[in-house]
């Protein structure tokens, strides 16, 4: 790729995110334009994968909401997300968690995980 | 100046103020030097990029001189004026991506990619034969005319054939981002032709394809 292009690309790169990993519960501070006016929305739940590379990569953040399992793809890089933070670090052998859509209660828990 | 020369660098995404993820297409753009004006001033002729001087024919060396340029361009094209321009570019000008801002419409002219010898499916879009319950005619265009009368297929009959590396222009495109520093033009949208493939931008009015 021409260099010029990635840096392009890198200047878009965001460096204030937490790292984060699948099976991570996260709290997605996401901007919300009402008329002209901004504000917060939170939109916590466990991150179910990361894809993409670069600019343009994604994340899925799955949470149950009264009974209904929502799940919202964000672009990692996007300036729409106002921060990310970690709200807890989940143990999981997987990098793709879409097994838990088929899971709820106890058996959707993902147990903690600690550092070493 | 209506139009500039550049380079397809590639497609990326970019993000609107808003959040908005925008499909970018990357163009290194210019600067272009004038290097003719047509005798009835109607067109004028930029350059783009050099050649080394021993790969520059005589002519394209003489040429360039004359528009007292230190090397001959790689790349020439004409651009038509229009006829109610109030200023004729000279020789000597430089036609640089600040020509365009943010929001301006333009079309996108370039040689598309080769794709070859490619069936009628891919080629003009047919929908091709079923797939299964024995059917053998999977990719195949069916009946191209009528028997006996007239005994022969009609001309311009969509068969077969070379596809790709022909010069289309796609227009309606929206300029999203313009770096003058690093002679970047960020066009909302796919271009012809493969990364570093020669394309020509231009101006348009306001309408697209599509609306």
């Amino acid at each position: 790729m021409s260099t010029k292009l990635t840096a392009v690309q890198r200047q878009g790169l965001r460096t204030d995110l937490p790292d984060f990993l699948p099976g991570d519960t996260l709290r997605v501070q996401v901007r919300v334009r009402e008329g002209d006016k901004e504000r917060l929305q939170a939109f916590e739940g466990v991150c179910i994968g990361r894809r993409g590379a670069g600019i343009s990569e994604t994340f899925t953040v799955r949470k149950v909401s009264s009974g209904i399992g929502v799940e919202r793809i964000f672009p990692l890089h996007s300036p729409g997300i106002a921060g990310i933070t970690v709200v807890r670090r989940g143990r999981v052998r997987r990098a793709k968690l879409y097994y838990l859509r088929k899971l709820s209660g106890k058996a959707a828990r993902i147990p903690e995980r600690r550092e070493r | 100046m209506n139009g500039i020369i550049g380079r397809k660098l590639g497609m990326t995404r970019v993000y609107a103020d808003d959040g908005r993820v925008l499909p970018v297409t990357v163009i290194e753009a210019g600067p272009c030097p004038v290097v003719h004006v047509k005798a009835d001033r109607r067109a004028v002729q930029l350059g783009f990029d050099t050649q080394k001087a021993k790969n520059a024919s005589r002519g394209e060396l003489g040429h360039a001189k004359r528009a007292g340029l230190d090397a001959a361009p790689r790349v020439l094209r004409d651009f038509p004026l229009p006829a109610d321009a109030e200023t004729t570019p000279s020789e000597g000008d430089v036609v640089t991506v600040e020509i365009f801002a943010p929001g301006d419409r333009v079309k996108v002219t370039g040689t598309t990619k080769g794709r070859g010898f490619q069936g009628v499916v891919k080629r003009y879009g047919f929908s091709g034969g079923p797939a299964s319950h024995g059917s053998t005619r999977y990719r195949k265009p069916g009946s191209i005319g009528p028997g006996t009368d007239p005994s022969r297929v009609l001309k311009g009959k969509k068969l077969p054939g070379h596809y790709g590396a022909a010069r289309h222009t796609e227009i309606g495109l929206t300029v999203v981002r313009v770096d003058a520093e690093e002679n970047l033009l960020f066009v909302k949208g796919a271009v012809p032709g493969p990364t570093k493939g020669i394309v020509v931008i231009r101006k348009q009015g306001t309408r697209s394809r599509y609306a």
